[in-house]
């Protein structure tokens, strides 16, 4: 079983690659569509603006191979940016996204110094640091993760999904789905590569599911 | 929610762990690799670690130690000093860093921040300040580099505005006065300043007790805490500070 990690010039991807060894697993980083198509799954990464990684995916051609991946019904896992450009439209930049499964991506409404307003009631924005992980639906990414087990985050940008794709909630000023699924497609906001050992494990339950 | 986060810090020297007080003096206290590992097992939310070898030409021996920490924890974690270019930042993301710490090299050329946030994005870059309480200031702290050494006519509040407009993604901000005392963070100062900007603000300089974050965390409104000496010297365990946070109500990650 070989696992393809996307590279579309989306942020480093050494922490994705040092998780993945760590695990054990077979895997293959490449921005080359004929070698991803023949992975048996696919991890689709990424931090960065949503408008200049859709940008980089069609230019490489990576947009269809993602989408026809899905298609087959094989397990996709998306993974911060990756979790926002599977949806089907980001605020970001005003972008049309891939659109695997039906939602937006929208900006937190949150406190910034730079307009003066100095309430401390108001969020920051980006959310850095560790938050919960609420469970809304079964699903084999938490298979032996505790409910409300704490991961890593780190965005501006959050995904909004009908009830139906959200697996997972987290709370910041709002509450947000930060997992969601869809049929083989499946996608975390949060860097489960960066959140110790549930992260890990929410990885290898990917690697065997 | 989200949670408030315990960072440890560790000063690395010609590639070991060293501690020093008030920036003078310095002794080793182990093997930063070891180090970092016992803390993730621990339960540390994130590291830091700040390279003051002294010598360029030893500066390699600082990637080689990021590479094994990337390959042994899986938290987030930082590293500082001797970062003068966004080459350096290239070299140390590379290695497995998530943020690069830039301190005096932002005061000397600003635009390393904004140069370092359009590469890599804000996330990655953490500026680093060094404040030391002053009348003569409009904030009532002046931007001190090097160390702590050389005083500049920057004040403190209006530095920590400026980085978060060129681009910085957090502060870690260090109380001169407080550092290395273990009196307690400079809860005027990190509230000061973690009101007055949109991005997390890191304290530290002089935590001694599981109260001092309490403290912080609550009055000082920071967003983290960074601890030294309290967990190296085995003064407390990270488990045993969250707990006591816990307990006074302050939300942490106890999942580990």
């Amino acid at each position: 079983m070989i696992t393809g990690v996307v590279d579309y010039k989306a942020g480093n991807l050494k922490s994705i690659e040092t998780a993945l060894r760590h695990l054990g697993a077979d895997f293959i980083v490449s921005d080359i569509p004929e070698k991803l198509e023949n992975c048996d799954r696919l991890i689709f990464p990424g931090v960065g603006e949503a408008s200049s990684a859709m940008k980089n995916l069609k230019e490489s051609c990576l947009d269809e191979l993602i989408t026809g991946f899905a298609a087959k019904g094989n397990p996709l896992l998306g993974i911060c940016l990756g979790c926002q450009i599977i949806l089907s439209y980001s605020e970001e930049g005003n972008t049309a996204c891939l659109g695997l499964v039906d939602g937006s991506v929208k900006l937190f409404s949150g406190f910034s110094g730079l307009t003066g307003d100095t309430s401390a009631e108001l969020l920051k924005v980006p959310q850095i640091g560790w938050n919960t992980l609420g469970f809304t639906k079964k699903h084999f990414l938490f298979k032996g993760i505790p409910d409300n087990s704490s991961f890593y985050f780190v965005h501006s940008y959050y995904p909004d999904v009908k009830d139906e794709f959200k697996i997972g909630e987290t709370e910041y000023g709002i509450t947000f789905s930060s997992a969601v699924a869809r049929d083989n497609v499946c996608a975390v906001q949060f860097h489960p590569e960066k959140s110790g050992k549930y992260g890990l494990m929410m990885m290898d339950n990917f690697l065997k599911g | 929610m989200l949670l408030k986060r315990i960072v440890v810090c560790l000063d690395v020297r010609d590639g070991k762990t060293t501690k020093g007080i008030k920036f003078k003096g310095n002794v080793d206290i182990g093997d930063p690799v070891e180090m970092a590992e016992k803390y993730y097992n621990e339960g540390v939310d994130e590291l830091v670690f700040y390279d003051i070898t002294a010598s360029s030409e030893k500066r390699g021996i600082m990637i080689d130690v990021v590479e094994k920490v990337a390959e042994k924890i899986f938290i987030p974690f930082s590293v500082g000093g001797g970062i003068s270019n966004v080459s350096d930042m290239r070299r140390v993301i590379l290695a497995g860093a998530e943020k690069i710490s830039v301190n005096s090299q932002a005061v000397n050329n600003p635009s390393i921040i904004e140069e370092g946030a359009s590469l890599f994005g804000r996330q990655c870059i953490v500026l680093g300040m060094d404040a030391l309480a002053d009348p003569d200031m409009p904030s009532g702290y002046r931007i001190v580099i090097n160390g702590g050494r050389t005083p500049t006519s920057l004040d403190a509040l209006n530095w920590a505005k400026e980085a978060e407009k060129l681009g910085a993604g957090e502060i870690v901000l260090n109380s001169i006065d407080a550092d290395g005392t273990k009196n307690g963070y400079e809860i005027n100062l990190t509230s000061m300043i973690s009101g007055n900007v949109g991005i997390p603000v890191v304290a530290s300089g002089g935590a001694g007790t599981p109260e001092h974050l309490k403290n912080v965390f609550t009055s000082g409104k920071a967003d983290a805490a960074l601890i030294a000496s309290m967990v190296h010297y085995g003064h407390y365990t990270i488990s045993e500070i969250k707990q006591y946070l816990k307990e006074s109500g302050v939300a942490v990650r106890l999942d580990w």
